[in-house]
Order: C-alpha cells, then sequence, then structure tokens
C-alpha cells in the first residue's frame, strides 16, 4: 500500500441554480486574456444537452480517455506513444475552435461615431480570430436552458447511448421533458490521460495534493493533451501555443482558501476536502473489465483516514499531520464513501476522477409535485425513483456507466432524508424505519442532512495548507516588482505572442486587465475596448468614455 | 581562391555556428515560454492533416539525406560496394522525392497560412521571414539536386567538394577551395541553408530541437512534487 493524498471535491447538484457565477469568476480569475477567451475552466452546462465543447462525451469522436487493449492493459483511447509520435505533425482528432465557438466582440466604436441618421446604429460582432465580421452563431452556453427539449436532447451523446441501449425511443414529449444543470471543472484525476498524453512530459500530478498541472515552461505546444483528456478540460492557447487548464486554484488551496469556483458558488453546493489513496491500486482500478465495476473499484482506492494501519501507512510516506487531520473530517470522504451518495463523473472513461456529484434528486420531486403529490413523502419518491426511469437511465449513464443502482440507493437517501428531516422539523418523532430502508440509521441520516443542508465554510472546505520551507515562493505574486515593465508584458516578446520569462499568473492577469482597459478605442484593434466585466469599479479607465469632442453634435 | 571565397567558406560557417549554438542555448535558457510549435490546428485542420506531414515526413528524410550525404566521406561508401553511379541514382530519387515532398507540403502550409483568415492573423513577421528562408533552402536544395545529377546541367560529385568541405568545418580547417569550386548551385543552397542556421533559434523552428524523443521511454502518469517544482521554477 501506497498511500497519496489528493484534493477532491463534491458538488451537489440539487442545489444548482444554473446562475453561472463561478464559471464567471473562474473566467475573471485565470483565463480573461487574449489567446483563452473560449476558455472555461469551470462551466455549467444545462442537462440533457450537448455539453462544452459540443458533444465532448462522444469518446467514439473525441477519442478521450483510456481504453483496455488486448490482454486488458489500459491505453490511451487516442493511440499509445509511438502512434502519437506518428501522428505529431497534425493530431487527427483535434476538436476544431467551431466545436468550442469563436470568440467574438463587438464594434462598439461604431455606435458613438455612426453619423447622424434614421437608422439605429448596430455594433456589429467581430472576430477575435481573424478581425473580420461574423456572425455569432455558437457558444459555451448556446443551449442553456432548454434540457431535454425536443430539438435539443437528440444531440447529447448520453441520450444517443440511453436509446441504443435500451432500443426504444427514450421520449423528450413537452410533458416528459426535465432538466439539471452539471457545473464541470478539470476532475483532477487518479490516472490523468491528459498527462498520459502529453509527449514532452509538461503536464504532471502534484504528489502532495494531486493537483493537476501543465508546466508552462515545458509545454511544447504537441497539443496531445486535448485530445487525451474526456472531459476536453484541457484548453489550447492559441495566442502562446501552450496548454492551459483548470489548476484547483492552487495558489489560493497552498494556503488554505477553496477554489474561487466554490468561494463563489451561490448554491453552496461545492465541497472540497483531501482523501487518502493507494496508488499502488490505481492501474487495476482502472482497468477493471466491466465499466459498471468502476465506480465500485474507484471508492475502493479511497483508504479509511481513521483505520490506524492506514495512517500508519500515510505517516511512513510522509504524509503530515494535519493533512491526515484534514482527511478525516474531510467532507468529500463523507459524501463519497461513508453516504455514498456521490458519484464520479463518467467512471467509464477510465481516468478515475476526483469530482464527485450528489445527483439531482429535482427531476423525481418536480414530477412528483406537477402530478399533485407530496414529493416529501417517502413512499411516493421511493416509488417515483423506481418509476421515472428516464432521469435515472440518464443519471446511471452520466454517473455510472449505466448501472442504476448506485444512482437510485443515492437518491433514495436523498429522499430518506428529506422524509425523515421533514418529521424533525415538524416536531414529530423522527421516523427509523424511514432511514432504514435506505439502508441508513436516523444517525447517519442526521449527519448527512448537517453535511448537506448546513455546513457552514469551514465543513464544507477542509484545506490543508502546503508545506513550503521556503516561505517566499507561496506568496504568488512575489516578484511583482522584477515584473513591472518586464518584456513584453502583454502582447509579444521578440519570438511571438508571450514570449520571455514565465510570469506570475496573476501579474500578467493584472496587466492584461490594465493593458485592456486603458488601451485606446478603435474598430481595427480588436482588444481595444474597456471591458466593463473586468472594470473593478474604481476609477475611470481612458476610453470609459469616448474622448471629448468626439460626440456628433459636439463636433458639428 | 579570393577574399569572398574565404569569409563565405572560411568565416560564414563559423558566424552561422555561433549563431546557432550561442542562439539555442541562450533562448532554452531564456525563453522557455516561448519555445513552442504555435501549433494553429485549433482555427483549421483540413489542410494542415495533408501539408504537415507531408512536409515533416520530407524533412526528416531530407535531414537524413544531408547527414549520410554530408558526414559519410566516399570512399566508405565505395568501400562497401556502392559505387558514385549507384550512389547518385539512390540520391537523386531519394532526396528528389523527399524534397518534393516537403516542397509541396511546404506550399500547402504557405496556401493555408496565406487564406485562413484566423491563421493568417496568427502569422507573426518572424514566421513570414522564417518561410521565406526556408522555402528558398528547398527550392535551392532540389535545385542543386538536379543539377549535380545532370538533369540540368553538367554532372558534379558534391561528396568531393561540399561534404569535404562540411567535414573540414568541424575539424577547424575549412576547406575552402573545396566549397569554392563547387557549381554556383550548390554554394547558393550552402549559403542559404547557413542563413537558416542562424535564424533557427529566433524562429518557432526550435521546436525541432525538442523533438520529444523521450516519450517513448517514460510512464505514462508524470508525478511531480510540489517543493520541487517551487524551488525549480513556477509550476504553472
Ligand atoms: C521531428 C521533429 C519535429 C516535430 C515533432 C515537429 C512537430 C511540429 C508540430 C506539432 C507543428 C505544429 C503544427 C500545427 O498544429 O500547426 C509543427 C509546425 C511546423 N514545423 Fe515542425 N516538427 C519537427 C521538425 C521540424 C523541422 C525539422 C522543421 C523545418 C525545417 C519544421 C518546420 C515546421 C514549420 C515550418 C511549422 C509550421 C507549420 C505551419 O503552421 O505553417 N519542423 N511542427
Ligand atoms: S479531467 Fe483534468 S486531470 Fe482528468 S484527464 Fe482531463 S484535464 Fe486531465
Ligand atoms: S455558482 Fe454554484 S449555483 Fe451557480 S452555476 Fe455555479 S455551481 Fe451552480
Amino acid at each position: 500500500m501506497k498511500v497519496m493524498t489528493q484534493l477532491a471535491m463534491v458538488m451537489n447538484l440539487d442545489k444548482c441554480i444554473g446562475c453561472h457565477t463561478c464559471s464567471v469568476t473562474c473566467k475573471q480569475a485565470w483565463t480573461n486574456r487574449s489567446g483563452v477567451e473560449y476558455v472555461w475552466f469551470n462551466n455549467v452546462e444545462t442537462r440533457p444537452g450537448q455539453g462544452y465543447p459540443r458533444r465532448y462525451q462522444d469518446q467514439d469522436t473525441w477519442r478521450g480517455g483510456w481504453e483496455l487493449g488486448r490482454r486488458g492493459r489500459l491505453k490511451p483511447k487516442s493511440g499509445g506513444r509511438l502512434r502519437k509520435l506518428l501522428t505529431i505533425f497534425a493530431n487527427p482528432v483535434l476538436p476544431n475552435i467551431r466545436d468550442y465557438y469563436e470568440p467574438w466582440t463587438y464594434d462598439y466604436s461604431t455606435l458613438t461615431t455612426a453619423p447622424l441618421g434614421d437608422d439605429f446604429p448596430v455594433a456589429q460582432p467581430v472576430s477575435l480570430l481573424s478581425g473580420r465580421p461574423t456572425s455569432v452563431e455558437w457558444s459555451a452556453n448556446w443551449d442553456d436552458n432548454l434540457g431535454g427539449g425536443p430539438a435539443n436532447a437528440g444531440l447529447d451523446p448520453v441520450i444517443e447511448r440511453l436509446r441504443s441501449e435500451a432500443e426504444e425511443k427514450v421520449r423528450f414529449s413537452f410533458e416528459q421533458a426535465y432538466m439539471f444543470y452539471l457545473p464541470r471543472i478539470c476532475e483532477h484525476c487518479l490516472n490523468p490521460s491528459c498527462v498520459a498524453s502529453c509527449p514532452s512530459g509538461a503536464m504532471y500530478k502534484r504528489s502532495e495534493d494531486g493537483i493537476v498541472l501543465v508546466d508552462q515552461d515545458r509545454c511544447r505546444g504537441w497539443r496531445m493533451c486535448v485530445t487525451g483528456c474526456p472531459y476536453k478540460k484541457v484548453y489550447f492557447n492559441h495566442r502562446t501555443g501552450k496548454a492551459e487548464k483548470c489548476t484547483f486554484c492552487y495558489p489560493r488551496i497552498e494556503v488554505g482558501l477553496p477554489t474561487v469556483c466554490s468561494e463563489t458558488c451561490v448554491g453552496r453546493l461545492r465541497y472540497i476536502g483531501p482523501v487518502l489513496y493507494d496508488a499502488d491500486r490505481v492501474g487495476e482500478a482502472a482497468s477493471v473489465a466491466d465499466p459498471t465495476d468502476l465506480y465500485e473499484a474507484q471508492l475502493d482506492l479511497l483508504l479509511d483516514p481513521s483505520d490506524p494501519q492506514v495512517t500508519d501507512a500515510a505517516r511512513r510516506e510522509g504524509i503530515p499531520e494535519d493533512w491526515l487531520d484534514a482527511a478525516r473530517r474531510s467532507p468529500v470522504y463523507a459524501l463519497t464513501k461513508v453516504h455514498r451518495v456521490a458519484l464520479p463523473l463518467h467512471p467509464e472513461f477510465r481516468t478515475l476522477p476526483m469530482v464527485w456529484y450528489v445527483p439531482p434528486l429535482s427531476p423525481v420531486t418536480e414530477a412528483l409535485s406537477s402530478t399533485g403529490h407530496d414529493g416529501e413523502d417517502v413512499d411516493n419518491l421511493f416509488g417515483a425513483i423506481d418509476t421515472l426511469r428516464i432521469p435515472v437511465a440518464y443519471l446511471a449513464e452520466l454517473f455510472t456507466a449505466g448501472d442504476p443502482v448506485p444512482v437510485r440507493r443515492a437518491l433514495q437517501r436523498l429522499s430518506a432524508m428529506r422524509s425523515y428531516m421533514r418529521a424533525v422539523n415538524l416536531g414529530d418523532p423522527p421516523d427509523e424505519s424511514v432511514a432504514a430502508r435506505a439502508g441508513m440509521t436516523g444517525e447517519d441520516v442526521t449527519a448527512l442532512y448537517r453535511l448537506l443542508a448546513v455546513a457552514k465554510y469551514e465543513d464544507r472546505y477542509v484545506i490543508p495548507t502546503a508545506h513550503e520551507a521556503e516561505g517566499r515562493h507561496m506568496e504568488e505574486t512575489a516578484c511583482s516588482l522584477d515584473f513591472e515593465g518586464g518584456p513584453g508584458m502583454h502582447g509579444s516578446g521578440p519570438f511571438g505572442e508571450a514570449s520571455g520569462r514565465p510570469r506570475p499568473v496573476s501579474v500578467e492577469t493584472f496587466h492584461a486587465l490594465r493593458h485592456r482597459q486603458t488601451s485606446p478605442g478603435g474598430p481595427g484593434d480588436p482588444e481595444a475596448r474597456v471591458n466593463l466585466l473586468n472594470w473593478d469599479g474604481k476609477g475611470r479607465p481612458a476610453g470609459l468614455f469616448p474622448p471629448k469632442g468626439t460626440r456628433p453634435e459636439e463636433s458639428a | 581562391m579570393s577574399t569572398v571565397d574565404t569569409v563565405l567558406w572560411g568565416v560564414l560557417p563559423y558566424v552561422t555556428l555561433v549563431v546557432l549554438v550561442g542562439g539555442t542555448v541562450w533562448r532554452y535558457r531564456y525563453d522557455q515560454f516561448g519555445w513552442t510549435t504555435r501549433s494553429s490546428e485549433l482555427y483549421e485542420s483540413r489542410l494542415l492533416r495533408v501539408g504537415s506531414p507531408l512536409f515533416h515526413f520530407g524533412i526528416l528524410v531530407v535531414v537524413i539525406g544531408h547527414a549520410i550525404g554530408l558526414l559519410v566521406p566516399e570512399n566508405w561508401t565505395s568501400a562497401v560496394g556502392i559505387g558514385q553511379a549507384a550512389y547518385h541514382v539512390q540520391a537523386l530519387l531519394l532526396g528528389s522525392v523527399a524534397g518534393f515532398a516537403t516542397l509541396a507540403g511546404a506550399a500547402i502550409l504557405v496556401y493555408r497560412r496565406r487564406t485562413t483568415g484566423p491563421v493568417f492573423t496568427a502569422t507573426t513577421r518572424n514566421d513570414k521571414a522564417m518561410y521565406l528562408v526556408l522555402v528558398a533552402a528547398i527550392v535551392a536544395g532540389l535545385v542543386a539536386t538536379g543539377s549535380g545529377a545532370g538533369v540540368v546541367g553538367e554532372e558534379h560529385n558534391y561528396r568531393e567538394t561540399v561534404s569535404a568541405w562540411f567535414r573540414s568545418v568541424f575539424v577547424l580547417r575549412p576547406d575552402v577551395a573545396a566549397m569554392a569550386s563547387a557549381p554556383p548551385a550548390f554554394r547558393v543552397h550552402a549559403l542559404i541553408g547557413m542563413l537558416l542556421f542562424a535564424l533557427w533559434p529566433f524562429t518557432r523552428l526550435v521546436h525541432a530541437f525538442t523533438a520529444p524523443v523521450g516519450y517513448l521511454f517514460r510512464p505514462y502518469i508524470v508525478y511531480r512534487s510540489r517543493a520541487e517544482t517551487a524551488r525549480a521554477r513556477r509550476g504553472w
């Protein structure tokens, strides 16, 4: 047994209201630079729906993740090492920018500079790639809130698989349509196929916390990782020619703060905590033959942090005491392994993803209340979970490679919790049998309720800080002064976009923001605009208002 | 042997070498972040999928051909029983097939750069200069191959002139006379080649120096400790 630590996340889907705050704050923190306009480290997709990039879950097309070769050995679905090198000159399955969307801005200046006339001036969309007028046809959330409507559901790869497996048409008549939101970040997998696909070894998994990162200095732009990741959570920065991905906000995590998406989540539905796992058995767990066994195999890797054998082994690996303590208090361990209500997204990709989801009960409760039933009655709920085959089957395709049993168990536990706690809240004697029907005790139910409904900040985020002898490296902005006036602050060094020494991310962001806020307006330069989203409300960046004397009536 | 010859074939090669080696070392140390293929496949893949493999596989064969032609002395090949005529026929065949593949690939790549909107906007002046010299070197090389084999003009055994000079450069006793006696096509090709190598460290061509051969020999999953990356350099 080789014990390793992993910071993992759980999201409780019942609470997601699809507000996209997480996406926006993440974008503001990490990807508000040119070259990554189309990059959403965090995105929230409506299910059923195509997802982002379009139909990324369809691995027959995109060939992400791992597959079992002959003799049951794991190999990247897009091919082994030799094949990767032979196809390196043109990656055969790289998504095109149109599978994401072509980033654009608007030619705002015509609004103020158009000559006086009868028609209202219009700000035309302009492509940020070619600088030419474009028409906006798709974006990161084009099918937001369309859900299981007839026009969209058919394009969802998960629905497609359901249909072929059930050999019957899954119908999405308007009455039956349901939807929920699925916020996604990088899964920081235990068996990351993005890392396995990187020819230059620039991608790595941090041994202390399991965060998967791209070394920007070592990345050579072979763009194989984009294909490798089945969740399409490695993106190619088309200006710098380097891959970028969700960083699990490591500069915040290292000092004990939750990721930006978690911190700002309106529904407070995200949980972060460490789990201990057995690194020796990762390969074995990822290569079990039957995909429906992957969920159990993955769960089995997580070690009990209260088990003295485990903690002894962990200490031998040099895992610090505060990490062990955090692992014992970890909400992620509780929701995944103790209560078994959190499930992994697409375990069949065999990357052993470490962002887990509590499946939404809402399609079930909604169906009940819309037919006039009591959505908090345990009999009704249990009955509905069994009869509403489609939501359960759909969730199973997402979370357990199609096995409805774990999904049903999770939904039953959530139902039991609803019912049990209603009694408690109404002052009735709690009914142990309700808990027992979901295989729990009243105590379990109360604990689960505390975690899902009332957990405070410190209960949701149990984040041990990084251990660092040299403190100065912890300050993310430590060398901002070295940097001021450095070469190629924004834009170009001598060898193209952003060449020169690497710079701290926050510093680059700071300068990029200032540059954009202050660059002069003009239709020719797509960057030259005041992005109000970037404006912190302080001061008045040049270009916020048109220069004096350019208003039509003044110059007339 | 004129002064011009001495400068061209006795001094220039060393200037090129110093710029190539010095520039590469300097850039490797100070511009890791700029060291990339700057792939444009995200913008366009239909033409790239044809042009890029054609160009790259072509140029790899061309590189191997150059290595054999320039580094292996003639008496070694004759010693294993390959005569001058036989050598030339295979060199001409292989060389021109690879050369034309490279040229065709480069033509597709340049056409793609010019006609695909986003690729064109992402093309820097540096790229344009690089392509100019690169294509010139390929064309001059094809002309030299053709002329040396007697397809156009007089047959010429470059292994007695160009190759001898090339090897002499590396033992620090440049055989200026040998190169000066080579036909013009070869001299032009060698000059453009030197220019290309002098530009190399300062263009995107550096990606070739970090061809990921090590990938074949490493485990799939890479772990790095945070402490280690924080000390060495930033981890992002
Ligand atoms: C064996 C090592 C090499 C590898 C693995 C390699 C790989 C690549 C890759 C992945 C690209 C990016 C293609 C894209 O997606 O846009 C590229 C572009 C390019 N490579 Fe190489 N290359 C190698 C050697 C060379 C050599 C020796 C040359 C020239 C002498 C060269 C010249 C170019 C050029 C000109 C481009 C730009 C193509 C374009 O987008 O217009 N490469 N290479
Ligand atoms: S989800 Fe993240 S860690 Fe997993 S393969 Fe994709 S990029 Fe890598
Ligand atoms: S911020 Fe929270 S509630 Fe809003 S979309 Fe993101 S995950 Fe859902």
